[in-house]
């Protein structure tokens, strides 16, 4: 019997580790063990791979070294973006996000609410995913002090302009924070023409393994420390250096810098053709999403009178992974947040499945989705009592 | 993921009865496509022995869902009726060898399925309940339902109601009514969750760090040279000026603040922040 066929459509929560990132690691879980921070050649010669590391991981948003720190995760690159931002400007009170930041910003945002007395602006978006400019300048007033502002969804994949929203910040004094964990590396970002001052983002979700992220802070920036103790990181980050996650951060970056490109396009083309066939196969479909201005890797799919856990678990028994916005998936009981800030209708909220795909993604797996999901929608539609085949 | 048992994955996987039946004489048919499940349920009831001689099913809904219908219609098949009636959500379950406790709801839909279809072939409306106050808005749920579910199911806690219910699952601006139904249900003294710390008012709070300061940590500074002053206290910021014995020496600093921290914490709020004022 030959091994089911596993496709991994799943790359917005994490994906394959690059056996080239492992490689460029190993070394620092062996004979390179020094402490950086060391006054000796043990700690020297790994000090240098660290610092090659932060050129690498600059290089991808065109920004200097020393405005590179590293972090665990993008979760905490977040965290120290906002609280930091706040800690070292406590004059004003109010700040600015979206109704479809990850729950990484906005349960920041709401804690900051709830239990420290800022008061919160969560910006609403259209049945596509976009935020009205208009309205967020009119929101941003002289005592708000942060805007955070996600470059691309990780539901939809949904990209926001970031270039403009920083430029009605920056006209406007606030500080601009971007979420770009799932931007960075597939799409270009280049902050000496971005006005972002803070951007987040994490090695999982471009190939290395997971626990290493990376906060960008502009020069000049004012922002407290996060995690206090030693002067790692100029001071902004103490602790000593995960080592081997940031060596394996520096080489994915690279790696995504020099394949951002062409893999994209690949990417791009292999997206395409999975949503055009499953939407040209199944009728009653949806992109859930502003189709245009979106991700390359990521579609976001609402199929018609049927639940996405059931979807998901029948794409699980034939290989295939992907993820659902649908509420029975996650143990809540409503639908995802960012579907239900777009008003996604219910027939197909709950019935929303993501594919996201990655530079290993091949178009063999392409045409076994393509073979796979159409049969198993129909079987969950026949079973639906919503589902009328005649319309 | 979650931690199905083989059977539900199994009836998951070869759903029992998918279908209608044309000439059914009882059809059930609850939830909603907003509400994320339904389940529509045909009966054919042999009118002469009383027994259940198919029963079929439509459904839209996870894998629980899914699986509770199809173990629902292979348990009543052949089945007299006043053995069908006695049903309860919690043989379903058992049925499939349990099912995850946020998932209760999928059995508890089966039960009521079964409900309206058995109404439906004796002719009777199904009791609108039309004097019983609708208590969650979002999955509406009547308090009616919510009585039925939580005496037969013995739930104690709001949780409970809303794994067995969903009511509670959303906006959860109907927690308070599921406290006073429980309440009145289990009576006063099933408490059904830890109480809450009373949250302090500001001017406790403010009352508190300062004594805290005064009388705990002022004292144990001095002890050894150091002293504390506190400037000001915003919400659960509060700033001080520290003088350590060796004043600008970060490490004595660093652990004056730990010291500081951790006492103000412990005896007045957790979320405490001790903040440096620098002038």
């Amino acid at each position: 019997m030959t091994e089911p066929r596993q496709v991994y459509l799943d790359n917005n929560a994490t994906c394959k580790v690059s056996p080239t990132v492992v490689e460029a690691m190993l070394p620092f879980f062996g004979e390179l063990y020094g402490n950086p921070s060391s006054m000796h050649s043990f700690g020297g010669k790994v000090a240098e791979h660290v610092t090659r590391a932060r050129e690498q991981v600059a290089a991808l948003l065109n920004a200097s070294p020393e405005e590179i720190i590293f972090t665990s995760c993008g979760t905490e690159s977040d965290n120290h973006a906002i609280r930091g931002t706040l800690e070292a400007n406590p004059e004003k009170k109010h700040i600015v996000t979206t109704k479809v930041e990850h729950p990484a910003v906005l349960n920041v945002f709401r804690f900051l609410a709830k239990r420290k007395g800022y008061h919160v602006t969560e910006l609403g978006v259209n049945k596509q995913g976009d935020l009205n400019l208009d309205e967020l300048r009119a929101e941003l007033t002289p005592d708000t002090v942060l805007l955070s502002v996600m470059a691309a969804n990780n539901e939809t994949g949904t990209l926001f302009p970031i270039d403009e929203i920083g430029a009605i910040a920056r006209e406007k004094g606030v500080i601009f924070h971007t979420d770009a964990v799932q931007a960075a590396g597939k799409i270009p970002l280049d902050v000496k023409k971005l006005p972002v001052d803070l951007l987040s983002i994490s090695g999982h979700k471009l190939h290395t393994p997971k626990g290493i992220g990376a906060l960008y802070i502009r020069k000049g920036t004012r922002i407290s420390p996060f995690m206090i103790g030693g002067h790692q990181e100029h001071g902004r980050r103490a602790g000593t250096e995960n080592v081997p996650y940031i060596i394996g951060f520096g080489k994915a970056c690279e790696e995504a810098m020099n394949g951002i490109f062409e893999e994209n396009n690949q990417v791009r083309r292999l997206r395409d053709k999975l949503e055009s066939g499953l939407m040209s196969q199944i009728r009653h479909t949806y992109i859930n999403g502003n189709p245009r201005w979106r991700l390359p890797n990521t579609t976001n799919i609402g199929f018609e009178f049927i639940e996405g856990e059931a979807i998901l678990l029948h794409l699980s028994a034939a290989g295939i992974a992907a993820s659902s916005g649908s509420a029975c998936t996650s143990g809540s009981l409503e639908p995802s947040h960012v579907l239900m800030a777009m008003e996604v209708p219910f027939t197909y909220a709950h019935g929303s499945v993501r594919f996201s795909l990655s530079r290993y993604t091949t178009e063999e797996e392409i045409d076994y989705a393509l073979a796979t999901v159409p049969p198993i929608i129909q079987r969950l539609r026949d079973m639906s009592p919503f589902y009328d085949p005649k319309k | 993921m979650w931690d199905y048992t083989k059977s539900v994955m199994d009836h998951f996987s070869n759903p029992r009865n998918v279908g209608r039946i044309e000439d059914a004489n009882g059809v059930g048919e609850v939830g909603s496509l907003a509400c994320g499940d339904a389940l529509k349920l045909y009966l054919k009831i042999n009118k002469e022995t009383g027994k259940i001689e198919d029963a079929r099913f439509q459904t839209f809904g996870c894998a629980s869902a899914i699986a509770s219908a199809s173990a629902l219609t292979e348990m009543i098949k052949g089945m007299p009726l006043e053995e069908a009636e006695k049903i309860t959500n919690d043989d379903i379950a058992r049925f499939l060898g349990g099912l995850p406790e946020q998932k209760m709801h999928c059995s508890v839909m089966g039960r009521e399925a079964l409900e309206a279809a058995l109404a439906n072939f004796r002719g009777v409306k199904i009791e609108e309940h039309a004097d019983a106050q609708v208590i969650c808005k979002c999955f509406w749920v009547d308090e009616h339902k919510l009585r039925d579910v939580i005496t037969e199911n013995k739930l104690k806690t709001v949780e409970e109601v809303t794994h067995y219910t969903k009511a509670g699952g959303g906006c959860g601006g109907c927690i308070p009514d599921i406290k006073r139904i429980l309440a009145d249900i289990n009576g006063p003294e099933a408490k059904e969750e830890p109480a809450e710390k009373p949250r302090m008012t500001n001017l406790q709070r403010i009352k508190l760090v300062t004594e805290t300061i005064e009388k705990k940590i002022a004292p144990m500074l001095r002890q050894d040279g150091g002293d504390i002053e506190l400037v000001d206290i915003d919400g659960y910021d509060v700033y001080v000026k520290l003088r350590g014995a060796c004043a600008g020496c970060p490490g004595a600093r660093a652990t004056l603040q730990n010291i500081v921290t951790e006492t103000l914490r412990r005896e007045v709020d957790s979320e405490i922040n001790i903040i440096e004022a620098t002038k």
